[in-house]
């Protein structure tokens, strides 16, 4: 165990932990914050998709020594009030069924308007590849994030 | 009927946000409520009046709808409180909705699967809100002092027309509380919704956008461990004994011990599938010290019955379908003659391995249990027969067992059984304090319960003027035959013959979305595009012909299908697809299934890119009835399709040494959001029938049509799936026209 200052959403945060802990399990175990979600714990899945410095990252296999002195933002702190032109535009699609998934999509589609901000069909598929949605919301995923490129 | 009171305890609230011009706006504690239009929310009442078990109204017409069935992500979340809120006739934006605990008292077939939500629970959704419509007509018209005929509502307002006086809900739900519930009332004429038939977005949308806590892996509670289990690497295998001295000895590591989830003499239900009840658990304070424990196990684990193999498997398979002593589902005419006398007879056999059902949460569960009492909260598609078995394990009554349902990261079948609330309530029993057991893909993708390994062969026989004479389907699972004896085309064949056969195996399987449906449905379609390739017939047209022998002259005393409404999605799919216009480029194939009570049909659309095949648009033809969320619905159907050519294409599960080969996602393939068709087209039959379910009815039948396709895009036939790996080396040309 050791001591780890990590930046979240603007906030900072003392975590006692090992050094290998994935900062996913900091996250959802010691900060209380569970809308990164885990899905398969060898970043396939995307459930876990964090911005570190403002780049999608899956946060299961980033271990917090990794990520101490970064700015690490989650779903909680993409907005104050839901109102990310990503989440938004997630709304107006109606875009989730299960909803697991989703927390991960928004947040490698907004990573990617923030490098990209009119990003092609191919560019959009490209970069949400690594979001697996179960229940196959892929084409209201891929709608939305057209519409939020349009914001 | 006692006046119940009930305020809102308001130390349940998380915290407090402004709305944008002034207002509050209350966050919820997350198993208390969610708001689906939140900007133009009321605010909170200042006290409650229970009308009814679905629906309590506040002193300022906000309504609390309760929403009695567990949500999958069907959405029944929100079209369930639609058609309360519908014949209550409230406006849409005053509804709040609240997951129900378990309570049969209160609710029935409180149950996710089978996609029947809707259909069973349409008439009852609607007497809740309509007799709470009338009670509270009933209070208005005593305090108003005028006949209750004289009333009319609209969005929540109770209008005198005479006088000119209104009253909203809230102001009589206090009143309408005490009057007696109504023997009969009216309900509203289809014609007259303003809710149901529109879409409404999802009322957790908010929430999840956001990432609140609202799934069973998310639950936080003081003095709260986390357990996880180790379970055999094989089916066929059993715990032996454990080493766990490392583990034990691991940082945040309370304990190591084995459960037994089904014990000697306990009542097993149908739901209580566990091919591996004896488990290694290991208790600690966080997740990832309890990962890591987990792996310094050491564990001996002994052969208790054979390993099997997916070879031995396909050879098994293979033999029973030639030799095997079947057992006859059904039998019309003299099949036999048929074959020995037709023109042509077409053979075909068809495959698909075991799934996994893959929910993007994980399994998991949290119990708390002490000596009298048992709390469960977690992702469950059915609680009262977890409920059964738990309090059966534990020895406590059903009433001591509290089961709290939290919304699913997805079902698909696999939480039908509560395998994993079993074991929660075990470990928390052995710890002494409340737990969550979490599963890692790896215990969840090898844990079993999969959809069975499916093999089936069809026969076809043709006269000389290219009729389709005897039909005959022998179909068998690792576990339980495919095969729906009475399901299309029987009824439409003279000289008809289905066959069942079972094939053992100690590898456990189970209910996956769309049972038997999602394989036999895609293998019959094939089948029949091959058939009518034969006889030189349109897909369509020979589908059609078939329908109309149903239609006319059936075969037989009994099928399962109304063959108009089956004729009728096949034409509107043709239609709305252009199917007699061929487009140069595209390479179609069409079904058409009924399953769960709804019919499909479905053209798919392949295009070579690259010379390869893929999708890009899928049209699809649904008569579910009357569509309650058409918005939700639309969702569910590209769902089911994604879904369905999602596995046929790409996903297995197969065994080594009764070892399964794939563990997580980097073996075990996924449909992706590049691989996804490009565009779904929906189009909803609009009869006034009353509801039939939707969760699963889009899936079966696509597979049939993208082999169909895929078959004029390549020039090849898939018989096997995976499709991806019958489609490797196949070098295909772009053709034109």
């Amino acid at each position: 165990m050791a001591t780890f200052t990590l930046h979240v959403n603007g906030q900072q945060h003392q975590v006692d932990v090992a050094p290998d802990t994935p900062v996913l399990w900091v996250l959802r175990d010691h900060l209380n914050l569970v809308g990164t979600k885990f899905g398969c714990g060898i970043a396939q899945c995307g459930a876990c998709t964090i911005h570190l410095d403002g780049t999608a990252v899956r946060s299961c296999t980033l271990p917090v020594s990794a990520a101490s002195d970064r700015a690490i933002t989650t779903i909680e702190g993409l907005s104050e009030d839901g109102d990310h032109p990503v989440q938004e535009a997630w709304l107006e699609a109606d875009v989730p069924q299960c909803g697991y998934c989703q927390a991960g999509q928004i947040m490698s589609a907004a990573a990617l308007l923030q490098r990209n901000a009119n990003p092609t069909d191919a560019e959009i598929q490209e970069a949400m590849n690594g979001n697996i949605c179960r229940c196959g919301t892929y084409l209201r995923i891929h709608a939305a994030i057209k519409a939020a490129a349009n914001r | 009927m006692a006046r119940i009171k009930t305020t809102l305890n308001r130390r349940s609230f998380l915290k407090a946000s402004a709305l944008a011009g002034g207002g509050m706006m209350l966050g919820f504690n997350w198993l208390a409520g969610c708001q689906p239009e939140a900007s133009a929310m009321k605010a909170l009442p200042d006290a409650w009046y229970d009308i009814n078990a679905f629906l309590k109204i506040g002193d300022n017409g906000l309504v609390t709808i309760m929403s009695p069935n567990p949500e999958i992500g069907q959405n029944v979340k929100t079209s369930m409180p639609m058609i309360v809120a519908e014949e209550l006739d409230v406006d849409w934006k005053d509804v709040v909705v609240e997951q129900a605990g378990l309570n049969t008292d209160k609710f029935s077939r409180q149950l996710a699967g089978g996609s029947q939500s809707i259909r069973h629970g349409w008439p009852g959704l609607r007497m809740a809100g309509a007799t709470a419509r009338r009670m509270l007509l009933e209070a208005a018209a005593k305090r108003l002092n005028v006949p209750v005929g004289e009333l009319t509502t609209e969005a929540g307002i109770i209008t005198h027309a005479a006088s000119g006086q209104t009253l909203g809900y809230g102001e009589v739900a206090s009143e309408a509380a005490t009057i007696p519930i109504p023997e009969e009332v009216p309900l509203k004429d289809p014609g007259d919704f303003k809710i149901i038939g529109t879409t409404r977005n999802n009322v957790d949308g908010p929430d999840i956008v956001t990432g609140k806590p609202l799934f069973g892996i998310d639950i936080q509670r003081d003095g709260m461990l986390i357990a996880m289990i180790a379970h055999p690497p094989a089916f066929g295998m059993a715990l032996q004994s454990v080493d766990a001295t490392e583990a034990k000895a691991m940082p945040g590591i309370r304990d190591v011990f084995t459960i037994n989830a089904a014990p000697e003499g306990f009542d097993r239900q149908w739901s209580d599938v566990n091919a591996f009840p004896e488990l290694v658990v290991v208790l600690g304070d966080s997740t990832w010290e309890v990962m890591k424990a987990k792996r310094a196990l050491k564990v001996e684990w002994s052969a208790a019955s054979p390993l099997e193999n997916s070879a031995d498997h396909k050879t098994r398979f293979a033999e029973l379908l030639q030799n095997g002593n079947a057992e006859v589902a059904r039998q019309d005419g003299d099949p036999e003659a048929a074959f020995q006398q037709a023109t042509q007879v077409i053979e075909r056999t068809y495959s698909a391995p075991f799934l996994a059902h893959n929910t993007m949460e994980p399994m998991n569960f949290f119990a708390d249990v002490k000596a009298d009492r048992a709390e469960l909260v977690g992702p469950i598609q059915t609680p009262e027969y977890l409920r059964t078995t738990v309090a059966s394990v534990l020895g406590l009554s059903e009433e001591q067992v509290d089961i709290q349902m939290t919304r699913m990261g997805g079902g698909f079948g696999r939480r039908l059984y509560g395998n994993f609330g079993v074991e929660a309530a075990l470990i928390s029993k052995q710890a002494n304090a409340p737990i969550k057991l979490i599963y890692t893909r790896e215990d969840d993708m090898t844990q079993g319960t999969y959809r069975p390994a499916y093999q089936v062969t069809y026969r076809a026989a043709l006269d000389e003027n290219n009729n389709l004479i005897g039909f005959h389907v022998r179909g068998a699972g690792i576990h339980g035959s495919p095969v729906f004896a009475n399901r299309f085309p029987a009824g439409a064949v003279d000289h008809y013959l289905a066959e069942n056969l079972d094939l053992d195996s100690n590898i456990s399987t189970g209910a996956w979305r769309a049972p038997r449906s999602n394989f036999i449905a895609g293998a019959e379609q094939a089948f029949l595009d091959e058939v009518a390739e034969a006889a030189g017939k349109d897909p369509i047209d020979f589908r059609l012909e078939l329908f109309e022998r149903s239609m006319t002259d059936p075969v037989g005393e009994e099928y399962d299908y109304d063959a108009k409404r089956y004729a009728g999605v096949l034409r509107l799919v043709r239609e709305k697809s252009g199917w007699d216009t061929p487009q140069p480029d595209v390479h179609r194939g069409v079904s058409a299934y009924f399953c769960h009570n709804s019919y499909v049909a479905q053209v798919v659309d392949v295009v070579l890119e690259d010379n390869q095949p893929r999708v890009q648009k899928v049209w699809c033809a649904v008569d579910c009835g009357i569509v309650v969320n058409p918005g939700a619905a639309r969702n569910q159907v590209e769902g089911g399709i994604v879904d369905g050519i999602g596995h046929a294409m790409y996903s297995a599960l197969s065994f080594a040494d009764g070892r399964p080969e794939q563990q997580n996602f980097d073996g075990y393939r996924l449909i992706r959001n590049r691989e996804t068709p490009r565009e779904i087209e929906t189009f909803f039959v609009d009869n006034g029938i009353d509801p039939t379910g939707l969760g699963e009815p889009s899936l079966p039948p696509v597979s049939g049509a993208l082999a169909n396709a895929l078959a004029k895009a390549t020039g090849h036939r898939v018989y096997d799936q995976p499709f991806i790996e019958s489609l490797q080396g196949i070098e295909v040309e772009s053709t034109t026209g």
